[in-house]
């Protein structure tokens, strides 16, 4: 062979990873309910602030959450990126928007997709809704979640970003 | 009272983005030999190894440390790995110190290094979770909402970015080490370069290298086997903080702020940025200069991009505390030795080796680090000026 004396500075060695995920207590309630249509997130005993996904613990104050908390398909725009690179293995054609978004009811952040949207247009304190897949192919998973679309309702001052009780603006601070 | 310690010697690799010629193991060898031509020593003069790197999954090699110790001479000695996500670099070299504050040893080989040839660190990154969509597009994607609301918060120009990302690629053409060389960047060109996660631009964010770094650190009484002077450790501070908690400071995180008071306390430091003279700041994306400026109190909240804008942080416009005079994260990111490169680079300025990128007369020096979601910390000033 004519290239046997080239040097070999690599090969392809492809590593695979399969694991199985113990919900545990708190992340199993959370999606159970996923898998009925419902977001819902934990209050913390001590400082009332309420996490989603709950992860069992408040992180801040290292104390058992326990009450369960039913949010909003609303939420409000923490912030944003617009993303113009692929997601590998996702279908998804960029630039597409990836959005921190507070559900209401809830004091803390997650990631979704921001979709049937002007890309220009999303800013910070924008309302949003979310869309749900079809009720037959809801699973364990986040992913029953299609995206969120906009929502016409006044942005959500800055200070609140974060504190709106489950009824949103109307409804009094969680 | 902890025993004085001291950087005797630094080494590093050239950055690339692929070093097809040397193995994980021969290229921390390289950074290793060169660390201790610079001290004086041989590798039967070292007590102890430590060694640190980003995530396993990166290359896919799990617990590399165990295959590595031939590699650095380390057969028959203590061995001791060091991980905390990005902050890695800068956390190993204070174990590495603290292996000699303590007394325990005289001379500590610390290595560091990332071959991002070889490594998939987005798909490391990103392994899906059922309770979380599955959406994670890299360190980037991360950071870019984060950077968004400093934009938002400070009413800061648009360009700073630009401007940061600019100035530390012409620092990078002073330095032959650095991966980027771009001698005539311009800020046009990175503001036309492609937008990866708006607000951040391909140019505004780091390369990916091969490449690793090396230092001896002794103690007192072992400082005058190098030809050079010894950067006297002054002080050094690790925090961290959890990812996600209700009502957390992303932009200007509590474990940055924290980490800095105790660096600063312990090397009797008042105000960072007349008392120091030239600083190494873990900046990939652009915009953690600016936001950076303020978690380290060089300059008031809201006000970091002035300082950036003013040229006080660059080297060719004179300023009074250059930062990343190397070229930074921006120029060269072999990820798990990023930290120490900062650490290194500050050890360098203070001994007068930092050749064409040296800070004129430079005696007190700031290395940082920083990791995960922006919650690990890591920092150190050395000096010229035993303590």
């Amino acid at each position: 062979m004519s290239d046997a004396r080239e040097p070999v500075t690599g090969i392809e060695a492809p590593v695979y990873l399969q694991y199985q995920f113990t919900a545990g207590r708190a992340p199993s309630r959370f999606l159970s309910a996923l898998k009925q249509g419902r977001l819902t997130g934990q209050r913390c005993p001590g400082c009332s602030q309420v996490y989603i996904p709950p992860r069992g613990a408040c992180p801040a104050c290292g104390i058992a959450t326990e009450e369960e908390v039913t949010l909003s398909n609303k939420a409000t725009v923490q912030s944003f990126t617009i993303v113009y690179i692929p997601i590998p293995g996702n279908p998804i054609k960029p630039p597409y928007i990836v959005a921190n978004l507070v559900p209401d009811g809830a004091n803390i952040s997650f990631i979704h997709l921001l979709s049937e949207c002007v890309n220009e247009e999303v800013h910070i304190g924008q309302r949003v809704e979310a869309v749900w897949k079809p009720e037959a192919e809801w699973d364990y998973k986040m992913d029953n979640i299609l995206y969120y679309k906009p929502l016409e309702e006044p942005d959500v001052p800055v200070e609140m970003i974060g504190k709106l009780g489950v009824d949103g603006l109307e409804g009094k601070q969680s | 009272m902890a025993q004085l310690a001291a950087v005797i010697g630094t080494g590093q690799t050239r950055y690339k983005t692929k070093r097809g010629d040397v193995s994980i193991a021969g290229l921390l060898r390289e950074a290793a030999v060169n660390a201790l031509e610079d001290a004086g020593l041989g590798f039967e003069d070292i007590d102890a190894v430590v060694i640190g790197k980003a995530p396993d999954m990166f290359e896919g090699v799990i617990m590399p440390e165990c295959y590595l110790a031939d590699a650095l001479g380390a057969n028959g000695k203590p061995m001791l790995r060091v991980h905390t996500a990005g902050s890695v670099g800068g956390s190993t070299a204070l174990v590495a110190a603290s292996h000699v504050q303590s007394g325990t040893f005289k001379r500590v080989l610390t290595v560091t290094y990332e071959k991002q040839s070889e490594s998939n660190a987005m798909w490391a990154l990103s392994t899906p979770q059922p309770f979380a969509v599955h959406l994670n597009a890299g360190a980037g994607g991360y950071f870019a909402p984060i950077i968004r609301e400093y934009m938002r918060r400070s009413k800061a120009p648009y360009d700073v970015g630009i401007k940061v990302a600019v100035k530390d690629r012409l620092h990078g053409a002073r330095n032959p080490l650095a991966h980027l060389q771009k001698p005539d960047i311009t800020m046009a060109e990175v503001e036309e370069s492609m937008m990866l996660w708006d607000p951040l631009r391909l140019l505004e964010a780091c390369p990916s290298s091969d490449g690793a770094c090396a230092m001896v650190i002794a103690a007192e009484d072992a400082v005058d086997s190098s030809a050079k002077p010894p950067a006297w450790i002054r002080g050094g501070a690790m925090r961290s903080e959890p990812t996600m908690y209700a009502g957390r400071e992303e932009v200007n995180p509590r474990a940055g702020r924290d980490c800095a008071a105790d660096v600063y306390a312990q090397a009797g430091i008042r105000d960072p940025r007349r008392e120091l003279d030239v600083a190494e700041i873990y900046v990939p994306f652009s915009w953690y200069e600016p936001m950076w400026l303020e978690n380290l109190g060089f300059a008031e909240e809201g006000q970091g991009w002035r300082l950036t804008m003013e040229g006080a942080t660059s080297l060719d416009e004179q300023g009074d505390i250059p930062w990343n005079p190397s070229g930074g994260v921006l120029s060269s990111n072999p990820i798990g030795a990023s930290g120490m490169i900062r650490f290194a680079e500050a050890a360098r300025q203070v001994r007068g080796d930092a050749g064409d990128h040296q800070v004129a007369g430079a005696k007190l020096a700031m290395g940082h680090a920083y990791g995960g979601g922006a919650q690990f910390f890591s920092m150190w000033i050395v000096g010229a000026d035993k303590p």
